[in-house]
């Protein structure tokens, strides 16, 4: 109904605190429908911690919320609805069920709450109100399929259509480009497109500033749970944005890396999964520290998997330590010299339910074997000293690693690989989730690493950490490596740039 | 978009004091779910010693390890799939053809016992090559392809026999009578004390194996997580392929006992020892707090069971009431064993 006024949403002063951290610190927010509102800001920025307040996810907030000037309360999802605020969260698989058809997904509110006493469903409706919603997006999906056969765009696509097959005013997208080729993008652009023009709302979580500035009309930015800056996105440059994200250029406290050895290390070209990283050549020295810096969803994890054979990739000519390296799968690429920390310590990194002890010995066991046989007293030996180079906090090595906690499980998790003393080290987000002091251990022991002769790949988002740690670095961005850059001569500034999308 | 804030705060809340406020009752659960078996054994022995005349005599003990030697077996099958986070159902099957085939091969082509058994042996390897394809290539979630297979084998030893039972002498197709006969050296294979030897040997062995040589910690790798196990390097496919061959042979090692035992192969003979192996293994999960599936554990889970059946006979409970108490005792494990887990 394009001739009613818009009406407007006002966020205000919204905080909200978890245990150990203020995530929100009154932070303002205010939009109309017809608009679509870009909310960017780092990770951890609070982007969607405020979209969760919105969408009633977060009962505890405090703050007021209005619509056209009066105040309302959304403390459960179902208060957000109600008032035609509906959020597309950026795993659709946790809201879809696979195996029901398109058309029931879409419908699947209605289905659920909205048959009253009713015990038949009325199909025809069902299906007529579905194709209503999908054919206001413009999209042609066969209702009948099941959605498990769907592609990851068209999924958001049934989830949208979802969101609108109720009486949507606002609709949130966290992140909805992360995953998306480019056509799929323009697909979903021209999409909402037709939405604001019916006047809906829409609010757009993304930190790929080009596609930003693409759709968005305005554009707010939140650093640390705070609200910084708001303006028109034609008014704000991609670099305006990066320094309102950053806040003003950061004193560099970076603790000195020793100069590289730079010998032959570990050199890949045209890495491809053909998902998530294409063609990144890559090179690291012996005894150098290479960082991996991208946003979350830009591929660095994959391209870390990738490299580890851990999944489907090729690549055109790999050379570890002079001699070729073979991507195949992980048990040859240990063999190889390679080692991963993955970034899902507690599903990948570590056996929780195994001793501190077996999980330190878990890649090198035949070297504590005389055959097949486990040489108990040797296992022990080398798991208590490396239990202490690490300082390891734990009663006795044959405590369970599910009793320790994040840092020391995160020094459990190198230990392994130290112990198998490996050539390539392949760090994915080692310091998510760890206190300070394990992340200084954790720094420590990398440039021992480096200092060692290893080759050494930080792959993280926190672009401090990266700037204080790597002696050069690669941006990635899309799957891609956007720019690669020398840590001594650049900014943060200048890698979020890249990381965004700048070129 | 579900309110977990407030559990979070609960569980912080409850978290710290929960461990320091029951210390007593923590120590003496960890106790119970240690050596709560052997201490329902102990009990039950005692019961059954008192209102008894001849349960505790010499000779019902050496028949109740007797009795258990082929459940034990074939448990110990199933232990090793569950050690690598499998389960192989097909067991049971598996027995009923290794009776067949050992039978017929002695009785139908008159050959030794050890070529019977040999031969034997190789074709449960092969059964186990063909779950391990089903399981780890076509990736069938494991029980789901062990029940397909337990049809399939039962259906090929049924096929093999024609449907009905081997014995010595019987009538050929021809019209000829078979001419082989089972061996001593067979027969001695199901007879105290060869068949209790054999039982403890296995037992022993795939308990070493799991606790003392590398691949048997690779398989509880695989089995724990196998996400984290195959980034560690452990060619998980390798060993999963390994458990289900050694799942078949212990299966048809059990078989090749039960047609010692018997006699001769009959139809199905080897079904009946499915559910009361699964049990075995998964009782076992407790002993000495491992957690894990063992040989060591699967073998008093089945001496549970034995002197369950044995006593409950001996105190005049009917046998058709006696899945009652097995089942219940079942429950009364894996209670255990899954508390255990989610404390």
């Amino acid at each position: 109904m394009p001739s009613t006024p818009p009406t407007a949403l006002e966020m205000r002063a919204i905080s909200i605190a978890f245990p150990g951290v203020q995530a929100l610190d009154r932070v303002d927010f205010h939009t109309t429908t017809g608009l679509a509102h870009a909310l960017v800001g780092a990770n951890g920025a609070g982007k969607s911690t405020l979209m969760k307040v919105l969408a009633g996810a977060h009962a505890h907030y405090t703050g007021t919320i209005s619509l056209d000037g009066r105040p309302v309360s959304i403390r459960s999802p179902r208060d957000a609805k109600a008032l035609g605020i509906e959020v597309v969260y950026q795993e659709v698989d946790t809201a879809l069920v696979p195996y029901l058809s398109v058309a029931e997904n879409v419908m699947l509110d209605q289905l659920v709450n909205g048959m009253g006493g009713r015990v038949l469903v009325d199909w025809r409706g069902v299906r007529r109100r579905a194709r209503a919603a999908l054919d206001d997006l413009g999209v042609a999906l066969d209702l009948e399929a099941p959605v498990s056969g769907l592609a990851l765009a068209q999924k958001q696509m049934v989830l949208i259509a979802r969101a609108l097959s109720r009486s949507c005013r606002f609709l949130v997208l966290d992140e909805p480009t992360a995953p998306l080729s480019g056509t799929e993008t323009a697909e979903l652009f021209r999409a909402l497109r037709g939405l604001l023009a019916r006047d809906i709302g829409v609010i757009f979580i993304s930190h790929r500033l080009p596609e930003v500035k693409q759709i968005c009309d305005e554009i707010t930015v939140l650093r640390d749970g705070r609200h910084v800056a708001r303006g028109r996105a034609a008014d704000l440059s991609p670099a305006d944005i990066v320094e309102h994200m950053l806040g003003r250029r950061l004193a560099e406290a970076s603790p000195a890396s020793p100069p590289p050895v730079a010998g032959e290390g570990f050199e890949v070209k045209g890495l491809t999964d053909h998902e998530k990283v294409f063609d990144v050549d890559l090179r690291v020295g012996a005894g150098e520290i290479v960082g991996l810096a991208g946003l979350v969803g830009a591929g660095k994890t994959e391209l870390c998997k990738a490299l580890f054979g851990a999944t489907r990739a090729s690549c055109r000519e790999a050379r570890l330590f002079g001699r070729p390296y073979r991507l195949a799968d992980p048990h040859r690429a240990v063999r190889q010299g390679l080692a991963l920390v993955p970034e899902e310590r507690r599903r990948e990194g570590v056996l929780v339910d195994e001793s501190v002890a077996t999980n330190l010995t878990a890649a090198s066991l035949g070297s504590f074997c005389s055959g097949p046989f486990l040489r108990g007293g040797r296992e022990r030996r080398a798991a208590a000293e490396m239990i202490s180079r690490l300082a390891i906090r734990t009663p006795h090595a044959r405590q369970m690693v599910a009793h320790l906690s994040g840092g020391n499980q995160q020094k459990v998790a190198v230990g392994k690989w130290l112990l198998a003393d490996a050539l390539l080290y392949v760090f994915d987000e080692p310091t998510k989730g760890i206190d300070v002091g394990a992340k200084r251990d954790m720094f420590e022991l990398i440039q021992q690493l480096a200092a060692a002769g290893k080759a050494v790949l930080y792959a993280s988002c926190d672009f401090g950490e990266i700037l204080g740690i790597a002696h050069r670095l690669y941006v990635l961005y899309g799957g891609r490596v956007a720019r690669e850059l020398e840590a001594a001569r650049t900014t943060e500034e200048e890698i979020l740039f890249y990381a965004t999308g700048g070129r | 978009m579900r309110p977990a804030d407030g559990e979070a705060q609960a569980s912080t809340v409850v978290a710290p004091d929960a461990p320091a406020r029951r210390p007593r009752a923590r120590e003496a659960f960890q106790l119970l779910y240690r050596w709560g078996t052997l201490l329902t054994i102990g009990l039950l022995v005692i019961f059954f010693g008192l209102v008894t005349r001849s349960f505790l005599a010499p000779s019902n003990l050496v028949n109740i390890l007797r009795s258990i030697s082929i459940v034990t077996v074939i448990a110990i099958g199933v232990s090793i799939s569950l050690a690598v986070g499998g389960f192989d159902l097909s067991v049971g099957s598996v027995a009923s053809l290794a009776d067949a085939v050992v039978i017929s091969v002695l009785i139908w082509w008159g050959r030794g016992a050890a070529t019977a058994v040999l031969a034997t042996l190789a074709a449960c390897l092969l059964v186990g090559a063909v779950n391990a394809f089903l399981i780890v290539r076509l990736r069938i979630p494991d029980m789901l392809a062990t029940l397909a297979s337990l049809f399939v084998f039962q259906g090929v030893a049924m096929t093999y026999t024609h449907g009905g039972s081997i014995t010595a002498n019987m009538m050929m197709e021809d019209g000829s009578t078979a001419l082989g006969r089972l061996a001593p050296a067979f027969n001695a294979l199901g007879q105290v004390p060869t068949i209790i030897v054999i039982m403890v040997v296995a037992v022993a062995l795939v308990q070493a194996f799991f606790t003392f040589t590398k691949y048997g910690r690779y398989m509880y790798m695989v089995g724990g997580n196998p996400e984290a196990a195959r980034l560690a390097g452990v060619p998980t496919g390798r060993y999963r392929t390994a458990a289900y061959l050694g799942s078949a042979v212990f299966a048809g090692l059990g078989g090749v006992l039960l047609a010692s035992r018997i006699g001769s192969s009959q139809v199905n003979a080897g079904s009946a020892y499915l559910m009361d192996a699964v049990a075995a293994a998964y009782i076992g999960y407790s002993l000495g707090g491992s957690g894990k599936p063992n040989a060591f554990g699967t073998f008093i889970g089945a001496i549970l069971i034995g002197v369950l059946q044995n006593g409950l006979v001996m105190v005049s409970v009917p046998y058709y009431a006696m899945d009652i108490v097995k089942g219940a005792v079942l429950a009364l494990a894996l209670t255990l064993t899954y508390v255990k887990k989610h404390a």
